[in-house]
C-alpha cells in the first residue's frame, strides 16, 4: 500500500521539549514530595527536599508556559476543572505551592508537609491522567499508559530522595529498598504497556521509538539501579543508593521525553471499508501507517 | 433538538479538491492551514488496487475530546452539534490538538501569507489577529448556519445558509443537515445506504456520516 499523500500518522510537534520537561520535572518532584512526607515521619529536617520539589515544579510550569499560544491568558486554564485534567493539575499546583511554603516557613510543619505530600501524588495524578485523556495519541491514551506514567513518576521522586541516605546514613534502608521496589514496579508497567500497545495495534513510529530504548531502558535503566539499591540497602552504603537514584531519575527522564516527543503519533487515518466505485465492489478497510491495524465498521454496514 | 451532520458519500468523490478550495477561500486560512482536505488513499495489491477519496475535517463529534480537556472552556459544544472555539479564552495549549484524532485542529503562532513576508491586498484585508496562537478548526461555515435562524432558510437545503464546501461539491458527493430530523435529506441517506464514521470506536460520535455502498 503507498502513502502519496502522508496518510501514515505523524509524529505530533505541538508539545515539544518544553512539555516533556513539565512532565519529567512536575512528575518527579510530585513524588519526590509524597516520599518526602513519609520520610519526614522520622523525624529530621526534610525542608531542602520540599524547597527541590516546588522548584522542580516550577521549572516544569514555567517551560510549558512558554509553550503557550497566549501566554499573558494563562489564568485561563483554571476555568474547566469540571473535565479537564489540565485545569486540574493547575489547580493541585497552586495548593501545593501554598502547602508546601507553609510547610516551609509557618507552624503547623508535619500537617501541612502531610498536605503537600498528598498534593504532589495528585500533581502526578493529574499528569498521567493529562496525556490519557488525548485520544489523537495512540501511545497516550493506552490504558497502561497512567500506570506507566504513574510509576515512573513515583520511581523518580525515590531516585531524587536518595541524597537523604547521604544526610542521614540511617535512612540508607528505607531509602534504598522503596528505590529497588519502585524500579522494579517501573519495569514491569513499561513492559506491560509496550506488550500491550504491540498486541493491540499502534503507529508503526509509535511502536519503533519505543522500542528503540526498550532494552537500554529495562536493563540499564531498570535492572541495574535495583540491583544498586539492593547492594546499597544490605551494605548500608549511601553513596551506592545515590548512584542508583541517579539512574534512575535519568532514565526516567529519557523513557518520558521518548513518551511525550518521539513515540507521540498521531491517531492517522483509517477506512473502515474500502467504498463501491464505479461497477466495483467493496474491499476491507485499510489503515495506513498502523501495526495490527484493526479497521472496523461501527455504524450501519 | 436538532443536530447538525454532514454526510458524505464515497462512491461519488473524485478528489478535486474543489471543498478545499472553497474552505479556503470562505475561511481565509492560512497556507499551511486547511480547515478541509481530501484524502488521496490508494490500497490493495496489483491488480486488485484501489484509489479512494476521503474529504476530512473536524467531525464536530457529539462527545468531543477536545471539549474535555480544553482548560478554559474556549472549545464548547453547542445544542446544534456544533465544536466551536472562542478565539479570545484559548490560550494555545495544544491540548486538543492532542486530543483530537482526526487531525482537525492547527495552531499558528504568526502570520502566514502565501507569498513570502508581505500579505496580498486579498489577505491583508482578512487577516485576523484573534486567530494567531490560538486553536482553529472547520467551523461548519457557523455564520451561515446562525443566519438560518433570522432568514427561516433551511441548512443544507438552501445554500446561502449551508457550509462552503457543500455548496462547492461537484459531484453531489457531499451533504449537509439535520440528523435528528427523520425526513431530512441526511437522514434519507443515512436510512437507505451503509455508512460509517472514522475512528468511532474511539467514543467520539462524530458528526460525519461517509457512505460507501447500498445496503
Amino acid at each position: 500500500m503507498s502513502d502519496p499523500t502522508h496518510l501514515a500518522p505523524r509524529r505530533q510537534k505541538n508539545w515539544d521539549w518544553r512539555a516533556a520537561a513539565n512532565f519529567i520535572c512536575g512528575g518527579s518532584a510530585g513524588a519526590l514530595l509524597l516520599w518526602t512526607a513519609f520520610a519526614a515521619t522520622g523525624g529530621g529536617d526534610l525542608r531542602a527536599f520540599v524547597l527541590g520539589s516546588l522548584a522542580l515544579i516550577g521549572t516544569g510550569l514555567t517551560c510549558v508556559w512558554f509553550e503557550l499560544g497566549r501566554p499573558w491568558r494563562a489564568i485561563n486554564v483554571l476555568r474547566h476543572g469540571s473535565s479537564s485534567w489540565m485545569t486540574r493539575e493547575a489547580i493541585v499546583a497552586a495548593l501545593l505551592f501554598c502547602s508546601g511554603t507553609i510547610s516551609l516557613t509557618g507552624g503547623g510543619h508535619a500537617l501541612a508537609l502531610a498536605a503537600t505530600g498528598g498534593l504532589g501524588l495528585a500533581f502526578l495524578y493529574s499528569q498521567a491522567r493529562i496525556l490519557a485523556a488525548n485520544k489523537g495519541i495512540p501511545a497516550w491514551r493506552h490504558r497502561r499508559c497512567v500506570s506507566l506514567v504513574m510509576t515512573t513518576g513515583l520511581a523518580e521522586g525515590a531516585g531524587l530522595l536518595t541524597p537523604l541516605a547521604l544526610i542521614a546514613p540511617s535512612t540508607v534502608t528505607f531509602v534504598a529498598v522503596l528505590l529497588a521496589a519502585l524500579a522494579c514496579l517501573r519495569m514491569v508497567a513499561w513492559r506491560r504497556y509496550l506488550g500491550a500497545l504491540r498486541a493491540e495495534g499502534a503507529p508503526t513510529g509509535t511502536i519503533a521509538a519505543l522500542s528503540a530504548i526498550d532494552r537500554k531502558f529495562v536493563w540499564a535503566g531498570n535492572a541495574a539501579p535495583v540491583g544498586l539499591a539492593l547492594v546499597a540497602a544490605a551494605a548500608s552504603q549511601p553513596a551506592i543508593a545515590l548512584l542508583a537514584g541517579c539512574v534512575v531519575v535519568i532514565s526516567g527522564a529519557w523513557a518520558k521525553y521518548t513518551l511525550v516527543c518521539r513515540a507521540a503519533f498521531v491517531q492517522g487515518f483509517a477506512l473502515p471499508k474500502v467504498p463501491v466505485r464505479g461497477a466495483g465492489v467493496s474491499a476491507p478497510g485499510v489503515q495506513p501507517g498502523w501495526e495490527n491495524a484493526k479497521p472496523r465498521v461501527c455504524g450501519k454496514a | 433538538m436538532t443536530r447538525y451532520a454532514m454526510v458524505i458519500d464515497l462512491r461519488r468523490c473524485v478528489g478535486c479538491q474543489t471543498c478545499t478550495a472553497a474552505c479556503k477561500s470562505a475561511n481565509a486560512t492560512p497556507p499551511g492551514v486547511q480547515w478541509r482536505r481530501v484524502l488521496d488513499i490508494e490500497s490493495g495489491e496489483f491488480p486488485d488496487v484501489r484509489r479512494s477519496f476521503v474529504p476530512v475535517s473536524c467531525m464536530h463529534c457529539a462527545n468531543p475530546p477536545c471539549e474535555h480537556v480544553c482548560p478554559t472552556t474556549a472549545t464548547k459544544m453547542r445544542a446544534d452539534g456544533l465544536v466551536t472555539i472562542d478565539y479570545e479564552l484559548c490560550i494555545g495549549c495544544a491540548n486538543c490538538v492532542m486530543a483530537c484524532p482526526y487531525e482537525a485542529r492547527s495552531i499558528v503562532h504568526e502570520a502566514r501569507y502565501a507569498y513570502g513576508k508581505e500579505p496580498m491586498a486579498s489577505e491583508a484585508a482578512r487577516f485576523d489577529p484573534s486567530r494567531l496562537g490560538v486553536a482553529t478548526k472547520c467551523t461548519f461555515c457557523r455564520d451561515r448556519i446562525d443566519q438560518a435562524a433570522a432568514t427561516g432558510q433551511v441548512p443544507g437545503v438552501d445554500p446561502e445558509v449551508t457550509p462552503a464546501c457543500v455548496n462547492a461539491c461537484i459531484s453531489g458527493a457531499m451533504h449537509f443537515g439535520d440528523v435528528a430530523d427523520p425526513v431530512s435529506n441526511v437522514s434519507h441517506l443515512l436510512a437507505q445506504n451503509a455508512h460509517f464514521r472514522m475512528h468511532e470506536e474511539l467514543g467520539t460520535e462524530p458528526g460525519v456520516y461517509y457512505l460507501w455502498d447500498q445496503p
